[in-house]
């Protein structure tokens, strides 16, 4: 198969960091990760229709080291993509690109959603997990 | 591609065809935020649900699943989800394999791959719920 070398555009190297490129970086990722996690979902499923011992293998997974950080990373991988997702469905409408938004010395708004989605993301994740150990260390429910 | 002239029995529109926009460039974009938008309250409720069921034994998670309201509410996840994902997937792949039988054989893996496993995932639940 032949190769083009078509001339390329600068790229990550040649930009100063701000929060959106992060934002950009971490949506992608994040949505790779979420794909490893659909299979989680479809494993959870197949096992909980098969039976009680490929349930238990599934829920050992979950309940094992690895399996454990993965779900605290997949809790905000998930919750991070669906701030963004957000944020991306208010800018698909156009809201946001003004230029007093966009310039970061005037009215930062721009980058500041960037930092609210960011903190957002963290905050619910770590809601959602200080709950599951306040209810799993304080009743038996 | 052939130049439009007088000793071809092409009309300009066969030239065209399926090299512009013709109302199905916007069918990607549309399709990820129209699976976006479903799985922004999908996606809570999975987590809601999957927070109630933490320590659940089979039998409690069985009968969560069978809930009809549930199965139903699984089976818009799983078809939004691994939609969402297919169509997410696909860019990335276009964005970084940029050698063409990799490019092409990843994308068929994926739509071949995604569809595979929400049709395992709705058989699962449908067993669940019915059988």
């Amino acid at each position: 198969m032949s190769q083009t070398a078509r001339p390329t555009s600068p790229h990550l190297g040649i930009y100063r960091w701000r929060v959106n490129m992060w934002q950009s970086v971490l949506h992608r990722l994040t949505g790779l990760f979420l794909c490893l996690g659909a299979l989680l979902l479809a494993w959870g499923l197949i096992a909980a229709a098969t039976g009680a011992e490929a349930w238990n293998a599934f829920a050992g997974f979950c309940a094992s080291g690895i399996g454990f950080a993965l779900l605290i990373l997949w809790t905000w991988a998930l919750l991070f993509h669906l701030c963004n997702g957000i944020q991306h469905l208010f800018r698909d409408t156009g809201m946001g690109y003004d230029a007093a938004q966009r310039d970061h010395s005037r009215t930062p708004s721009y980058f500041a959603t960037g930092w609210i989605v960011i903190v957002a993301s963290v905050a619910l994740t770590a809601l959602v997990w200080i709950c599951l150990f306040v209810r799993a260390s304080g009743g038996a429910a | 591609m052939s130049a439009i002239g007088e000793n071809t029995l092409r009309t300009p529109l066969k030239n065209v065809r399926g090299l512009g926009s013709a109302l199905s460039g916007v069918r990607h974009w549309w399709l990820q935020r129209l699976t976006a938008v479903a799985l922004l309250p999908l996606s809570l409720w999975f987590l809601w649900l999957c927070a109630g069921l933490a320590h659940a034994d089979y039998v409690t998670v069985r009968a969560a699943i069978a809930q009809p309201v549930h199965s139903v509410l699984l089976v818009a996840l799983v078809v939004s989800l691994f939609w969402h994902g297919a169509l997410g997937l696909q860019v990335v792949i276009e964005d970084y394999i940029h050698t063409r039988w990799q490019e092409v054989a990843l994308q068929i893996a994926v739509r071949f791959g995604a569809f595979l496993a929400a049709v395992a995932c709705i058989f699962a639940i449908a067993r669940i719920a019915i059988g």
